[in-house]
């Protein structure tokens, strides 16, 4: 099988432009980067399928050709399109959706992580504020909650 | 025609069937209804005949149309659909926990849903995500397995987003982008392994990849590794998980949990046992399993909101299946199916329980909840079980699985294998302390105690959620617990606690299955037709 690098190229190129892309915030350039990397697999699907050759239908012929090509990568390539496609329409609806909601492009962070992650800083601190002190002047003869501290078991 | 040949791709055409009739029969609710119950209930008695049949006559494959291969010792020409134990059971088990949520779905939409409600798109949608799922249990062949992946994905995306309220549409767009990013990894793994064997049946490429030097077979089978990794959400690419899931509707949520995960852990077993016999990456799997068992766990410790504490576990579960799936012996693979059975049912109760105790306490955060156990000792019932099921408390079918899979990595021996076993005892006990800290909080303490217990969302939402809040007393009765919901939660119970009363013959099954899946000969000549 003789390889052409000239493709392989492409799709070193259209990959790394696609996961440069794809890492950004931005939602319209997280669809191109989707595409862009959908494109190279599906020029790589085509490489990987051998050269060029006659049409894969009974009784076609290409000029000069002697092979076939693959069918099995086309029809792979074809697939891989259209749910590409459909997926791409999907994303620029929520797109606008979310533009609409938030009047921004952006991709937000998850409120409840924040907030998560705002009670463990929180937790220490009033931890240390909720800690019993020793306050002669609240112990009572009754049984109360100063009497679990050492000193004050029992009444006054 | 065999009876084996008629029933096999029914699984895949009578929900796609129904998705398409409920399709236009939008404004119909209630025939809509009819129809969701009709197929999904078909699909279920279907896969348990397959059961049977697989269990009594080995692996069975139909070739689609006929086109089977053009000489004997090549690979079929077009699509190969293939039931064995394994995937008979995926299917038994998801077909149920399927009829269960949509039933649940739908008595909670009559019970609770407005006048925007039902969603006319609930229905269709739901039933593609199934076939989707049954589409990527049955495939033969890597690129309909793909295929597969991308009509449950599809499906998903919408129902996550169904709605389009702020939060879903957030969570939607990560969900979206990182399912998106594993497809075209998937994708590029097949376009490699395509260059490398000339083939996409999994049979002929089993056989084909012998010939393949074994640096190129293990850089191939790390590419579908990473793609199939985030779909099962193993741990360094579990992050969008816990992130996503907790927005979207109960029903919803359950299902996903339950299934879509377990998809991705059903395409690393065929890839690592039937693709990829030799175990290259077995060390490197027993790692990722069990960073993903501690730091899921760790996670789900910390959070104070039930759908993203269950989330959490759910990640940290997944790591027992890859624990099993990596050991590469018999035992550890029987332990892991099994552990998946287990693990879809009791995952998707809990997120049920979850929408319940929403519903009649009108929060899932333990932030605001308390005082459940006096208000509703049936909740209460319904939450135990499979919590403790969860938690791997001796009678419950969890105890049974991690046993197994504790044994296998005592049969393995290794330092490794050592070390995941004592990893998955913490976990477990871990996850023991995680459901008692929602037991005590959301069951036991009086709501005054709850932090902010004082607020509670205005209305039951069902799929669609724009509720405000409002102060706990002043909120409307929502009432008793409908029977729509309950029961189907109740029936999925039951499902699991028959895995712990029939546990021997199911475990006998799943040691059959097993020995079935460690041995490719028996798949390879199913397909080829030797």
């Amino acid at each position: 099988m003789t390889t052409y690098l000239v493709p392989l190229i492409m799709i070193g190129g259209l990959t790394s432009a696609g996961v440069y892309l794809l890492l950004e915030r931005n939602l319209t350039r997280m669809l191109l980067g989707l595409l862009l990397i959908g494109n190279a697999i599906n020029l790589l699907i085509l490489t990987v399928g051998g050269p060029s050759g006659n049409p894969p239908i009974r009784g076609r012929t290409s000029d000069g050709q002697t092979t076939t090509a693959d069918p099995l990568a086309q029809g792979m390539i074809l697939t891989a399109i259209v749910i590409t496609l459909g997926i791409a329409a999907f994303v620029l609806a929520m797109t606008y959706r979310s533009y609409r909601l938030t009047t921004e492009e952006e991709v937000g962070d998850d409120p409840e992580d924040a907030r998560v992650s705002e009670i463990a800083a929180k937790d220490a601190v009033t931890i240390e504020e909720d800690r019993l002190r020793a306050d002669a002047a609240r112990d009572t003869d009754e049984p109360d909650e100063l009497d679990a501290l050492p000193g004050y078991e029992g009444s006054r | 025609m065999t009876l084996a040949a008629v029933l096999t791709p029914l699984p895949v055409l009578l929900p796609t069937l129904a998705a398409a009739v409920t399709m236009f029969a939008g404004r119909r609710p209630r025939l809509q209804r009819v129809i969701a119950l009709g197929a999904l209930s078909a699909v279920v008695v279907v896969c348990a005949v397959l059961l049977y049949l697989a269990d009594r006559h080995g692996t069975l494959a139909l070739q689609v149309g006929g086109w089977g291969p053009s000489e004997p010792g090549m690979g079929p020409l077009g699509i190969t659909l293939v039931v064995d134990r394994l995937s008979a059971l995926m299917l038994l088990v998801s077909s149920i926990v399927l009829l269960a949520v949509v039933f649940y779905a739908i008595g909670q939409g009559i019970r609770d849903g407005d006048d925007r409600q039902p969603v006319s798109i609930f229905l269709p949608t739901y039933l593609v995500l199934s076939a989707g799922v049954c589409i990527a249990f049955l495939a033969g062949d890597l690129f309909n397995l793909f295929v597969g992946f991308e009509v449950l994905l599809s499906a998903s995306f919408v129902l996550l987003t169904i709605g389009g309220s702020k939060d879903r549409v957030r969570a939607g767009i990560s969900y979206v982008m990182v399912s998106m990013v594993s497809s075209l990894v998937f994708l590029f793994g097949i376009a490699l392994v395509y260059a490398a064997t000339g083939t996409l049946n999994m049979a002929e490429m089993s056989l084909r990849l012998e010939g393949v030097s074994s640096g190129t077979r293990t850089a191939l089978f790390a590419v579908l590794l990473v793609g199939f990794g985030i779909k099962a959400a193993v741990f360094p690419l579990s992050a969008w998980l816990p992130d996503s899931y907790p927005t979207a509707p109960a029903p919803v949520t359950a299902v996903f949990a339950g299934l879509l995960t377990k998809v991705g852990v059903y395409a690393i077993i065929r890839a690592h046992s039937l693709l990829f016999p030799v175990g290259g990456l077995d060390p490197l799997l027993l790692v990722a399993a069990l960073l993903t068992m501690l730091i899921g766990i760790l996670g789900a410790i910390a959070q104070s909101d039930i759908k993203r504490l269950l989330s959490f576990t759910l990640v940290s579960h997944i790591g027992y299946m890859i624990f099993g799936i990596a050991l590469s012996n018999e035992l550890g693979m029987s332990g892991a199916i099994y552990y998946v059975a287990h693990h879809i049912v009791v995952q998707t109760t809990l997120f049920l329980v979850v929408g319940l105790i929403e519903r009649q306490a009108g929060a899932s955060t333990l932030q605001r909840l308390g005082g459940l156990a006096a208000a509703s000792p049936i909740l209460a019932f319904v939450f135990v079980v499979p919590a403790l099921n969860l938690g791997g408390i001796p009678p419950f079918s969890g105890f049974i699985g991690k046993v197994a899979l504790l044994e296998a990595g005592a049969e393995n021996g290794s330092v490794l294998a050592w070390t995941l076993v004592g990893g998955g005892v913490v976990t477990s006990l871990l996850t023991l302390y995680v459901i008692t800290r929602v037991w005590t909080k959301a069951f036991w303490r009086s709501r005054e105690d709850a932090p902010e217990g004082h607020l509670s969302a205005a209305a039951p939402a069902a799929l669609l959620d724009d509720s405000e809040d409002v102060d706990f007393l002043s909120r409307d009765d929502v009432g008793r617990m409908p029977v729509g919901m309950l029961l189907p939660t109740g029936a999925l119970i039951a499902v699991g606690l028959s895995m712990t009363i029939l546990a021997g013959p199911f475990f006998a099954y799943c040691e059959r299955a097993a020995d079935e899946v460690l041995d490719p000969g028996q798949y390879i000549s199913a397909v080829m037709g030797k």
